[in-house]
């Protein structure tokens, strides 16, 4: 039988192709271009080779941003992962209850970013905020997210856990529900206590949807930027200065597009490696 | 053991799952037998303890246990879904049940785990976790599971449904025989007849929430005492026929007549259902007594190195009747032929208008032998 050879599909797959093309591979291969060269002014380049990319790595400032942001995503996923699977153990399994806790929970999630960024702008402050003036004012404990690292840390901390754990609690949400009811029922008659329920069936059962939310929290918090930059801008000092954050002061603060191409890059590969070393990680310790 | 369900019910907000159902259960092999929506499911959760019965009690031993819990029951049961623990060894997971039960030592638990697993034939598989497994062996685990604890009830709920055919028939007979050899209650649910004669034991049959008729197997098979038992006991289901007696005359419609045969001929004049199974359905006559039925051909199957044939029977007047005869063999039939179908009268059973079994075919001794 002979094969039939319709061209026609490709005429199906160009506008795929071309906004593909218009959206990524066009911008990427800009910034590509740009991390070669020093960009003096439009249509004045010279090219550097190398040299951003020799400057980035042996940058302190990105170093400790990248350290900064490191610990930031390992506080994010040590808080939002348990909290996740343990609000998504709390919440009711059908029934109006299990619905109206759904949509309640999903609330976070359908806020804008710059809007969250701003409600917990205001929230914080002492003066009109209401988190703010509680914790200063009746729980007596000083904290000024504007002045002190600490305090923007754990603010921008908290707001993150505000805004995600419901996306891990929705994830496994559906992932316990999709145990069968047998397993439970065979628990019971073997005598198994809940946390033995808990260990030997609900986790492992869950270990698909909790890969993609280690992926995806892992992800979003080392990208993280528009909701710090509402809150903190990045300060005080240097104190919530992510990776994003300092990347877009060099390269729209201080335009400069060498510079700043490169970090891309680098970032860029280095956000592909972490997943795919989360990936292998987690996937090895199912088999095992 | 004994088990003893007395007038048992249960209503799930409001809607009947089983009504009041009485039975005793002595140990050996009991089969429930029902369609889909049948009770078998909820009839073995209240036995096992996992529901409690609206009303009505549970005994065991003459002790009631209706309102003990479960995991105090010591029974054992297996799902139609392969319920192991996932993240556990295929030796952990036959182990768990006496691991929990926290009186075994190790070397006891080893012994009976590895002879337990030979039993099933998954002693080569022990270190392998459940999802490397073929859902065949996956079922083994999880039936050695069950079979480790020893219980004195054990619940098997549609166990072979989701095997594919060769494995369901050998699982099937292994199981046959490692039930014999237990002095335990085993329950057996299942939809399919045949699955029901080649286990053998005691039947129960369950239709719509209601227990239909308890006995042995091969009792029930062929005393049927209701329309409704011999059509839930029937694969290719059973062929109804309408009739009215009349001296010493059974009519069919269409004008077809034949002398009540001997099982029959007590019966006072009336109407009635006549049953009679698909494989007493020929298509040719024999023994020169049957009864000729023209009909026309809807659909010829091929099962196995079966035919199932389905025919309608249609005369002047609208009275019509379906048939269905299961045949040896491989035969073409063509939409819409016309053919002659023959039944045995000697094989007919005889329900009244209401469904009760009124007469029910002799058996001969031939057949007795055949079955054993």
């Amino acid at each position: 039988m002979q094969k039939t050879v319709n061209h026609r599909a490709w005429l199906l797959v160009l506008p795929v192709v071309l906004s593909v093309a218009f959206s990524a591979i066009l911008p990427l291969m800009t910034v590509v271009n740009y991390s070669v060269q020093d960009i003096l002014g439009p249509g004045q380049r010279v090219w550097v080779g190398n040299e951003w990319f020799i400057d980035t790595v042996r940058n302190p400032d990105l170093h400790a941003a990248f350290w900064r942001n490191l610990l930031f995503s390992f506080q994010v996923l040590l808080i939002q992962i348990p909290l996740g699977i343990a609000v998504a153990l709390a919440l009711p399994a059908k029934g109006w209850q299990a619905s109206l806790s759904l949509v309640l929970i999903a609330l976070p999630l359908l806020i804008p970013w710059n809007v969250v960024g701003t409600i917990w702008q205001i929230f914080g402050r002492a003066d009109i905020g209401l988190g703010g003036y509680f914790v200063n004012n009746i729980l007596g404990l000083s904290y000024n997210y504007t002045l002190e690292p600490r305090d923007a840390w754990i603010t921008v901390l908290v707001m993150d856990v505000w805004h995600w754990t419901p996306l891990v609690a929705l994830l496994c949400y559906a992932g316990l529900r999709a145990i069968p009811d047998p397993f439970y029922q065979a628990a019971r008659i073997d005598g198994a206590r809940l946390w033995s329920i808990f260990w030997y069936i609900q986790l492992p059962k869950l270990r698909g949807v909790l890969l993609i939310a280690v992926l995806l929290r892992f992800m979003d918090s080392f990208m993280i930027y528009t909701e710090p930059f509402v809150v903190t801008g990045g300060g005080p000092g240097t104190a919530t200065t992510f990776l994003s954050i300092y990347l877009s002061n060099i390269a729209i603060g201080q335009f400069d597009l060498g510079n700043g191409s490169a970090f891309s890059l680098i970032y860029f590969l280095l956000i592909q490696i972490l997943c795919f070393v989360f990936y292998t990680a987690i996937l090895r310790a199912g088999r095992k | 053991m004994k088990l003893v369900l007395e007038a048992v019910t249960r209503e799930v907000n409001g809607e009947s799952h089983l009504y009041s159902m009485s039975m005793a259960l002595e140990p050996g092999l009991n089969v429930l037998l029902g369609p889909t929506q049948a009770g078998k499911t909820s009839l073995m959760r209240v036995m096992a303890g996992l529901d409690r019965p609206t009303t009505g009690q549970v005994l065991v031993d003459g002790q009631d246990v209706t309102g003990r819990p479960v995991q105090q029951r010591n029974v054992a049961f297996v799902y139609q879904q392969f319920i192991n623990y996932p993240s556990l060894t295929v030796f952990e997971n036959i182990a768990s049940p006496l691991r929990l039960q926290k009186k075994f030592s190790n070397d006891e638990i080893q012994r009976r785990v590895r002879e337990t697993a030979e039993m099933m034939r998954i002693g080569h598989l022990l270190d392998r976790l459940p999802a490397a497994l073929s859902g065949g062996q996956q079922q083994r685990t999880a039936i050695a599971r069950a079979l480790v604890k020893q219980a004195p009830l054990l619940l098997l709920d549609e166990p072979l449904v989701n095997l594919d055919y060769k494995l369901r028939e050998e699982l099937r007979a292994e199981l046959g025989q490692i039930f014999a050899r237990r002095n335990a209650i085993v329950v057996y649910s299942t939809t399919e007849p045949l699955e029901a004669l080649l286990m053998g034991g005691v039947t129960a049959v369950l239709d719509k929430g209601d227990l239909l008729q308890i006995g042995p197997t091969l009792a029930v098979y062929h005393q049927p005492a209701q329309r409704r038992v011999g059509e839930v006991f029937s694969d290719p289901p059973l062929n109804i026929l309408p009739a009215v007696f009349e001296g010493g005359l059974a009519l069919l419609s269409g004008d077809i007549r034949f002398p009540l045969p001997p099982h029959m001929a007590g019966l006072p004049g009336g109407t009635y259902w006549l049953g009679v199974r698909a494989h007493h359905v020929a298509m040719e006559a024999h023994l020169g007594r049957e009864i000729e039925i023209p009909a026309w051909i809807e659909l010829a199957e091929l099962s196995g190195s079966e035919t199932i044939v389905h025919a309608d029977h249609r005369d002047g007047s609208g009275g019509e009747f379906h048939l269905i005869a299961q045949l040896s063999g491989i035969h073409n039939f063509s939409y819409e032929q016309q053919a002659r179908l023959y039944l045995d009268p000697h094989r007919l059973f005889v329900f009244t208008a209401s469904g009760a079994l009124a007469a029910s075919p002799p058996r001969t001794a031939d057949q007795r032998k055949e079955r054993a």
